[in-house]
C-alpha cells in the first residue's frame, strides 16, 4: 500500500466530524492501492483473513450493503448479515443487546446503518468492536463522503479549491453533510441549491453559500453533487409536488451547461430519474456516478484495513 | 408533655418571605407545628421545657421546607420508573416538603379514585405532603373535560395535562372558562405539536450538526401567547409550566403587564444548561421542553430576577435506565431533578440573580400560594415543615446513590454547594448527613 504506518486515531468511523484532514487523506491514499486490486482478474487479498465483518442494517438497503459486504470480501473477511426488520424492533429487543449479542459472536467490526441518529456513536462506546457508521438518520454516512471525494480527486487531481455545488434536500440528507464536512476540510469551495424549506439560512458553516436558484448557482461550478429527493423521509409540506420540484431545481441539459464544461455529475444513488436529474445527464460523458459505485468498494476496503490496524495497535 | 414534634431550632439564619423575617434567630415547634419565630433572640434566653429536642441550627439557614408544584410521581402505573415512596424521599433529601404531582400516571389521574388512590398510598408513604394535580381532559387525550369538580373535591390542587399541550383552543378556552369555579389554577405544557413534531432538541445550528431534528423556540411561544389571549379572554388562572425560552419569558412579562392573571414556571436545567450538553448524543440532556441557547438562558434568569417567573420546580421526571441507553430518538425526555434543584438554585443567590429570601420565595411561597396548600411559611401555627441547610457544604452529584430510582440527570459529577442537613417533615427529623 505504501503508506508509511500512519494510522486512525479512532478504532470507529461514526462521522467525518471526527476525522482530521491527514486520516482523510490517508484513508483516500489507501483507497488508491485498494482500487488496483480491483483491477485485477482475481480480485482478492488475504489482508484480513480471519476477521469477522458484520453488516447491522436497520434501515434498508442493497448498494451500501453490497459494497461493503464485497469490500470484506475482497480482503478476505467473513461477512455475515444480519437485516433487523421492523418487527424485531418492535418485538422490544433493544439496541445495544443486539450489537453486544453480535459482539459476542466474535464480530471485529460492526457495520451499522440506522433510521436514528446517534447510533454509531452509542455502539460505538459499547462495543470492542470497530464501528463504522453506514449511515445514521439525518446525521453522516461518512464512507459516501470519502468515495465522493476519491471519485472527484480521480477526476481532477486534487480537492482544495475546486467548486462544488450540493443540490437538494440537504436538511435531510447524511450524504450532504458528510460531503459538506468532507469537501471543506479538504478546501473545496460548497455551496447549496435547494429550496429555503431544505436548506435553512445560518445553520452551516457562514463561507457556504446558498442559493434557490439552480440558474444563479449552478454558475462555473466544478461538480454538481445531486440528492435523491427522499420521499419516505419527507415530512409534509416542504414542497408542494415533484413536478414542481422538477422544474425549479431539477438537473437538466440546459441547467447543467451553466457549470464549467469538464464539470462533473455525482449522485450517491439511487436516482429518482425525472424528478432530481434527467437520463440525458445522468448517462452523459459528464456523470461520474457508476465511478462512485466502483470507488465505494476500494474506499471500504481501505477504511475496513485501517481500522483493523487501528485496533491491533498498527 | 404534647404528643407530637417539639423543637428548638437555635441560633439559624431564618429566611421566611411570607413574614418579611431574613435574619438570625430561634424558630419554636410544638407538638408539630411552628409555635414561634424568635428573631435575635433576647439575653439571657428563656429556659428550654422539658421533652423538647434542641437542633442547633448554628452557620446554618433555616428555611421553610420547599414546595415542588411540579413533580411525576409515577405511581399508578409506572412503579418502575418511581413510587410515591421512592419520589418522595427524594423530594425530602433534595429540601422539599411539599410536592404536587402531575397526572400522566396509568391510569391518568382524571378522575376522584385515582386521585384518592394517590393520596391514601402519600399519607401512608409519603415522606412528604403530596398534592395532586388533575388532568385537564380525559385521558390526556384533548378532546374532553375531565370531571374537574369531583377531582377537586377529592383534593386535586389544579388542573393539567402536562407532558402533553391542549392542543384545541377552544378546549384550553372552556377548561380556563370552567375552572373559575373552582378557583384554581389551570397549568399549561406549552406546546404546539404540529411545530415540535418529530423534534428531540432544541432547533438551530447544533441540531443540524448532530443530526437531530429541531423544536423550534417558537413551538413554545405559540402556546404560551395562545394561552394568555384565552386567560385574558376568560378570566381563568393560568399558570405556565416549564418556561424555557426568551420570547416566551417576554409574553409572560407583557402579559403580567396587562393585568392579565398568569402566573410562570421555570426549572433549574433551564438556567444552568444550554442545548450543548445534548453533545455527543447524551440522553440525560433529552428533556421536553428541550434545553436552549445562551441568550434563553439569561432571559430565564432575568424573568427569575424581575418576578416574571414566580416559581422554580423541578419537573422531576425519573425514567428506568433501560428507557434512556438508546439511540437519541427513542429515549425518554426529562430528568430526575429532586435531589439537584435546591444546590442549583443556589448558584442564583451566588450570581446575584436572586436573594436568599427571593429564593425562597421562588421555592416554597410562591408555589404554595398559586396552589392554595398553604405552606412555604414558617408562621405560627403552620405544620413544622423546615429545612436546615448548609449553604457551604460541597458534595458530588452521585446519581447512583439517589434516593429516587430515577438516575437520569445531566448533573451526575458535578460538584455544587449546598446541603438540607436537616429536613423537619410530617413529624419527623430527616438528616443527611
Amino acid at each position: 500500500m505504501g503508506e508509511t504506518g500512519r494510522q486512525l486515531r479512532s478504532k470507529d468511523i461514526v462521522g467525518i466530524k471526527d476525522l482530521s484532514r491527514e486520516e482523510i487523506e490517508l484513508i483516500l491514499d489507501t483507497a488508491v492501492g485498494f482500487k488496483d486490486v480491483l483491477r485485477r482478474d482475481i480480485k482478492k487479498v488475504p489482508t484480513l483473513r480471519g476477521k469477522t465483518v458484520v453488516n447491522l442494517f436497520f434501515e434498508p438497503s442493497t448498494r451500501t450493503r453490497t459494497s461493503f459486504e464485497l469490500a470484506a470480501k475482497r480482503l478476505s473477511t467473513d461477512v455475515i448479515n444480519f437485516s433487523v426488520s421492523a418487527s424485531s424492533v418492535v418485538k422490544g429487543e433493544s439496541l445495544i443487546d443486539t450489537a453486544t449479542a453480535i459482539q459476542a459472536l466474535g464480530a471485529d467490526v460492526v457495520i451499522i446503518r440506522h433510521s436514528s441518529s446517534g447510533v454509531p456513536h452509542l455502539l460505538a462506546d459499547h462495543l470492542n468492536a470497530s464501528v463504522i457508521n453506514a449511515g445514521d438518520g439525518i446525521n453522516e454516512h461518512p464512507t459516501q463522503a470519502l468515495l465522493d471525494a476519491f471519485t472527484i480527486m480521480e477526476r481532477f487531481g486534487g480537492i482544495s479549491g475546486l467548486s462544488i455545488a450540493i443540490v437538494g434536500d440537504i436538511l435531510h440528507s447524511r450524504v450532504a453533510k458528510s460531503n459538506i464536512y468532507c469537501l471543506r476540510t479538504l478546501g473545496a469551495d460548497v455551496r447549496l441549491i435547494g429550496p429555503p424549506t431544505l436548506i435553512p439560512e445560518g445553520l452551516f458553516d457562514p463561507d457556504i453559500e446558498v442559493f434557490h436558484s439552480m440558474e444563479e448557482g449552478l454558475g462555473d461550478v466544478d461538480v454538481v453533487m445531486m440528492l435523491r429527493i427522499q420521499m419516505e423521509r419527507q415530512d409534509t409540506g416542504f414542497f408542494p409536488t415533484t413536478d414542481e420540484y422538477f422544474r425549479l431545481w431539477g438537473l437538466t441539459r440546459e441547467r447543467l451547461a451553466l457549470a464549467r464544461p469538464d464539470a462533473v455529475v455525482m449522485h450517491p444513488g439511487p436516482m429518482n430519474r425525472g424528478i432530481e436529474i434527467v437520463s440525458d445527464v445522468a448517462d452523459s460523458p459528464q456523470s461520474v456516478i457508476l465511478d462512485q459505485v466502483t470507488n465505494g468498494i476500494a474506499v471500504r476496503m481501505a477504511v475496513l484495513y485501517l481500522l483493523s490496524g487501528a485496533r491491533s495497535g498498527g | 408533655m404534647k404528643k407530637g414534634l417539639n423543637l428548638l431550632i437555635r441560633n439559624g439564619h431564618i429566611v421566611d418571605p411570607s413574614q418579611g423575617i431574613d435574619g438570625k434567630g430561634d424558630v419554636l415547634v410544638e407538638d408539630g407545628r411552628i409555635s414561634d419565630v424568635r428573631l435575635r433572640p433576647p439575653e439571657p434566653e428563656p429556659p428550654v421545657g422539658p421533652g423538647i429536642e434542641i437542633i442547633d441550627a448554628e452557620g446554618l439557614y433555616v428555611l421553610p421546607g420547599l414546595v415542588d408544584m411540579h413533580v411525576h410521581l409515577r405511581e399508578p402505573g409506572y412503579e418502575h420508573k418511581e413510587t410515591i415512596r421512592t419520589g418522595t424521599t427524594a423530594a425530602v433529601r433534595g429540601g422539599f416538603t411539599a410536592v404536587c404531582c402531575m397526572p400522566n400516571t396509568k391510569p391518568v389521574n382524571d378522575n376522584e379514585t385515582v386521585t384518592e388512590f394517590i393520596l391514601r398510598k402519600a399519607y401512608a408513604e409519603g415522606a412528604c405532603y403530596v398534592y395532586t394535580i388533575g388532568a385537564i381532559t380525559k385521558g390526556q387525550k384533548g378532546e374532553e373535560l375531565a370531571e374537574m369538580g369531583m377531582m377537586r373535591d377529592a383534593g386535586c390542587v389544579a388542573f393539567s395535562d402536562d407532558g402533553l399541550p391542549v392542543s384545541k383552543s377552544l378546549l384550553m378556552r372552556r377548561a380556563l372558562e370552567y375552572s373559575k369555579v373552582f378557583g384554581v389554577p389551570v397549568i399549561s405544557h406549552a406546546e404546539d405539536l404540529s411545530l415540535s413534531a418529530g423534534g428531540v432538541m432544541n432547533e438551530g445550528a447544533l441540531s443540524v450538526r448532530l443530526g437531530l431534528r429541531g423544536i423550534p423556540a417558537e413551538a413554545e411561544i405559540i402556546m404560551i401567547k395562545r394561552d394568555i389571549e384565552l386567560a385574558a379572554l376568560t378570566g381563568g388562572r393560568l399558570h405556565i409550566a416549564h418556561v424555557s425560552t426568551a420570547g416566551g419569558v417576554a409574553a409572560v412579562r407583557e402579559a403580567k403587564r396587562a393585568g392579565i392573571d398568569v402566573t410562570a414556571e421555570t426549572c433549574p436545567h433551564y438556567f444552568t444548561l444550554t442545548e450543548e450538553a445534548v453533545a455527543g448524543y447524551n440522553t440525560n440532556a433529552k428533556m421536553n421542553p428541550p434545553l436552549r441557547t445562551e441568550r434563553d438562558v439569561e432571559a430565564v434568569k432575568e424573568g427569575l430576577a424581575d418576578g416574571t417567573l414566580d416559581v422554580i420546580a423541578t419537573d422531576h421526571a425519573p425514567h428506568h435506565m433501560d428507557e434512556k441507553l438508546c439511540e437519541f430518538d427513542r429515549a425518554a425526555s426529562g430528568i430526575s431533578g429532586l435531589e439537584t434543584a435546591l444546590p442549583l438554585c443556589l448558584r442564583l443567590v451566588d450570581e446575584g440573580v436572586l436573594s436568599m429570601s427571593g429564593l425562597v420565595e421562588k421555592t416554597a411561597l410562591n408555589p404554595s400560594r398559586i396552589t392554595g396548600i398553604g405552606k412555604g411559611s414558617l408562621r405560627r401555627g403552620s405544620t413544622a415543615d423546615i429545612v436546615l441547610l448548609d449553604r457551604d457544604r460541597e458534595f458530588t452529584v452521585d446519581a447512583e446513590g439517589f434516593a429516587s430510582m430515577g438516575r437520569n440527570t445531566p448533573f451526575d459529577g458535578w460538584r455544587l454547594k449546598g446541603v438540607p442537613v436537616a429536613v423537619i417533615c410530617k413529624g419527623r427529623v430527616h438528616e443527611n448527613g
